[in-house]
Order: structure tokens, then C-alpha cells, then sequence
């Protein structure tokens, strides 16, 4: 019977590797199922099952919250998100990532100051060095 | 007797300095195992993109993305991947160091720099320097998410895709081993053509919806993906770093102890012998 290779993966960890009958996953414009052979495809995901029909018959399922589903005619690789993703909310974490800088960092200078950023450079080597130096004097 | 109390209670608050720092190691210690094999488990997704990316950019000789085209460079972004706490020796003064040498080079050229920081430690850095940060991240945890990242990461992105940036690069520590971290420079954007030999003939995708949607989402996710993946080796970096600043203070704070009991030692010594020779001294008069 042939099989096709399936890969799950998120960007924090693998989630399933193996060999498969057939695979259903949710494109973006419906539901699709990957016998071997498919054609190469590449579409997005919205949130949902994937499921994998493994060569005994036996199923399993996965959650996605979206992502990328990659055809190719041996392999499928499923590159899940790892939360729900929309429009809106990378918008927001955008606009939270923005503020925090805001908040920190008014009225200041956009230039950097080499010389500035020089002496506390210089600062922090003394620091090191004193430590360095106290331990073999210590030793 | 009430000799050496001021040494015999220097002793006890070393002892309990070393206690700390100790307990500070082995925490460490453990923190570091558990990043390293979160960076193992985060890198089949950057691998497995990695080779999709190389398919289209073989497979699309003739659509060209923003993110693959090299522009000439007035402005460039950087991500900066720091600590959130400090006590991990000079950690983050390499990195700083590097960072400012590239700097320098850059102003040198006129080039103009845009910063977003990861991590409180490069936050508090800019706000003491100077420099035009256009979006922060911080208390990022030991166990960060994909999702803590997405602003910092699409602020540059939507930065570049403005052509507001010509060039994205990303700062961060390298993982060599336990005892060496190195900092590291390395570009984002535009992303390097990746040719994939293997692939003889020529075919392409069917994309659903768009090619250009499917592109967009794809390349973000993979800028996402690279930038986790450094935040987490950054992270085993700063576990290492602080595991070796720890174990020499518990080793100085050994030493300390050691050297201090002698001089307790040798003090009550002396006391015993002058009383003594009081007590004999004492007995020859009567």
C-alpha cells in the first residue's frame, strides 16, 4: 500500500513524524484530504483537526490553530502555529511592543552616543575585571 | 570567651552568601538543560520551513518578494536579544559590545539604525545611550511563546515591507557549550537565496488563495520562527553564563570562609596562651 510521509511541527516543538494512508487537513478554502501522489500544494490553514489515517487503519487527530500545510507528492508537512492568529491581534501585540518602547524611552535622543555607550561598556569590563582580578589574588 | 565574635559572625553571613549562590547555581544548572532541549524541539519547524522557502524561491524564478529583494542600504533594523536579569557575568556586555562596534561602523557609512529590544537588560541599555528603539519586549519568562514575540518581530516587518529598513539583522548569543557563549550578528533580511540542488526539474506549487498571501504569511512565520529560536538559545546562554558566575562566587565565598577561620583560629590560640601565661605568671608571684 503506499504511504505518504507526514510531518506536524510548531515552531516550539515536533508533533507527530510518520508514515501515513491519507491525511485531512483544514485549508483556508475547506477541508482537503492527501492521498500519496497528491499534487504539490501550498496553502494556509484555519483552525481545526488534522487528521492522519495511519497504513493499519487506525486515525489520529491533532489540533491546529492554523498555519501552513505543505503538499508535496511523498511528503506532508503541516507547520502549525502555536496559538490563534489574527489580523487584529498581531495588530494589538504590535501596538503593546510600540507603547512599552514609548514608555521607556521619552525624550531622548534617536542618535546613539558611541562615546557614551563606550564609557559604560568600559564600566562593566572594570567591574568584571576587579571580580577576575580579587579571585587570583584570592587563589 | 569573647574572642574573634566580629570574625565568627563575618563567617556565618559568608556561609549564608554561599548558600545562595550555591542554590543560585544549581537552578541554573537545571534551567539551562531544560533550554537546550527547547532549542532542540523548536528546530524541525525552522528546518522544515526553511526547505519550503527554498522550493518557491526555485520554483518562482520570476515572482520576486519584498523579503528576497537587496535594496542599497540607508537604514538598517536590528532586534536586540538580551537577559531580563542580570547576575550572568558578561553576558551582555559582549553582546553590547559587538552590537556598538557594528555601530560605529554603520554611522561611520551613514547608515541609520533602528532598534527593537528583547529583553529588559538591552532596553535599560538604549535608555542609557541613546538610539532610535522602535518596539521592546521584556519579562519574557524562562519558558517564552512564539506569541510573546509576534509584535517586536512584525514592527521590523512591517518596517522592512515599508521600506522604511533596508537591511534586518538580529543580535543575540550564540550557544557554543556550557562554558562558551558567543554574541553574534546575523541578517534576517533580505533572506538569502537558498538553492536546493537536489531539485532537478522544474515545478511548482498550487498555492490556495493567492501566491502572494500564502508568500506573505509564510516568510513572516519563518522571521518569527528564527527569532524564537535565537530568544531561546539566548536564553540557555544566560543559564550557562550564570551557572559559572555562580560557581566561582560559591568558590570565592569557600575561600573567604577558609582564610577566615584561621584568623579566628589563630586569635583564640592566642588568647589561650596569654591567659596562660597569666595564669603561671600568676602562680610565680604568690
Amino acid at each position: 500500500m503506499a504511504t505518504i510521509h507526514v510531518d506536524i511541527v510548531s515552531a516550539e516543538r515536533e508533533i507527530f513524524a510518520g508514515e501515513a494512508a491519507m491525511v485531512f487537513a483544514p485549508a483556508l478554502l475547506g477541508e482537503v484530504g492527501i492521498a500519496p501522489g497528491h499534487a504539490a500544494l501550498l496553502t494556509r490553514m484555519s483552525p481545526g483537526e488534522v487528521r492522519v489515517q495511519l497504513p493499519n487503519g487506525e486515525q489520529q487527530a491533532f489540533y491546529v490553530s492554523g498555519g501552513i500545510l505543505e503538499v508535496q507528492p511523498k511528503v506532508v508537512t503541516v507547520l502549525s502555529d502555536t496559538a490563534v492568529r489574527a489580523h487584529d491581534l498581531d495588530e494589538a501585540a504590535v501596538i503593546k511592543a510600540k507603547q512599552e518602547a514609548e514608555e521607556h524611552l521619552r525624550a531622548r535622543s534617536d542618535k546613539v552616543d558611541i562615546a557614551k555607550a563606550q564609557a559604560e561598556l568600559a564600566e562593566l569590563a572594570a567591574q568584571l575585571q576587579t571580580i577576575q582580578r580579587l579571585r587570583r589574588r584570592g587563589g | 570567651m569573647a574572642v574573634g565574635k566580629e570574625i565568627r559572625v563575618k563567617i556565618a553571613s559568608v556561609q549564608n552568601t554561599q548558600k545562595i549562590t550555591r542554590a543560585m547555581e544549581m537552578v541554573a544548572t537545571s534551567k539551562m538543560r531544560k533550554a537546550q532541549e527547547r532549542m532542540r524541539a523548536a528546530r524541525p519547524y525552522a528546518a522544515k520551513m526553511r526547505n519550503v522557502v527554498a522550493h518557491i524561491s526555485q520554483a518562482h524564478s520570476e515572482y520576486h518578494h519584498a523579503f528576497l529583494i537587496v535594496r542599497p542600504v540607508k537604514r538598517v533594523g536590528v532586534i536586540v536579544v538580551s537577559t531580563d536579569r542580570g547576575l550572568c557575568g558578561g553576558l551582555n556586555s559582549n553582546l553590547f559590545r559587538m552590537l556598538v562596534q557594528q555601530i560605529k561602523r554603520w554611522q561611520g557609512e551613514q547608515v541609520e539604525i533602528d532598534f527593537c529590544t528583547v529583553g529588559r537588560k538591552g532596553a535599560q541599555f538604549f535608555q542609557r545611550i541613546g538610539g532610535r528603539v522602535l518596539g521592546q519586549v521584556g519579562r519574557l519568562g524562562d519558558q517564552p511563546h512564539v506569541e510573546q514575540l509576534i509584535g517586536a518581530v512584525k514592527i521590523m516587518l512591517d518596517a522592512y515591507a515599508a521600506g522604511a529598513i533596508d537591511e534586518l539583522f538580529i543580535a543575540s548569543n550564540d550557544f557554543v557549550n556550557s562554558m562558551t557563549q558567543k554574541a553574534d550578528l546575523e541578517q534576517l533580511l533580505p533572506l538569502k537565496p537558498q538553492v536546493d540542488d537536489t531539485l532537478g526539474h522544474h515545478w511548482d506549487y498550487i498555492y490556495e488563495p493567492e501566491a502572494q498571501e500564502v508568500m506573505d504569511h509564510l516568510l513572516a512565520r519563518y522571521i518569527e520562527a528564527l527569532v524564537y529560536q535565537r530568544v531561546i538559545e539566548n536564553i540557555a546562554c544566560e543559564q550557562a553564563a550564570r551557572m559559572v558566575a555562580m560557581k566561582s562566587a560559591s568558590d570565592n565565598a569557600g575561600k573567604l570562609i577558609k582564610e577566615l577561620q584561621l584568623i579566628y583560629n589563630k586569635a583564640r590560640q592566642a588568647a589561650i596562651t596569654q591567659e596562660l601565661a597569666e595564669i603561671v605568671g600568676g602562680a610565680a608571684a604568690v
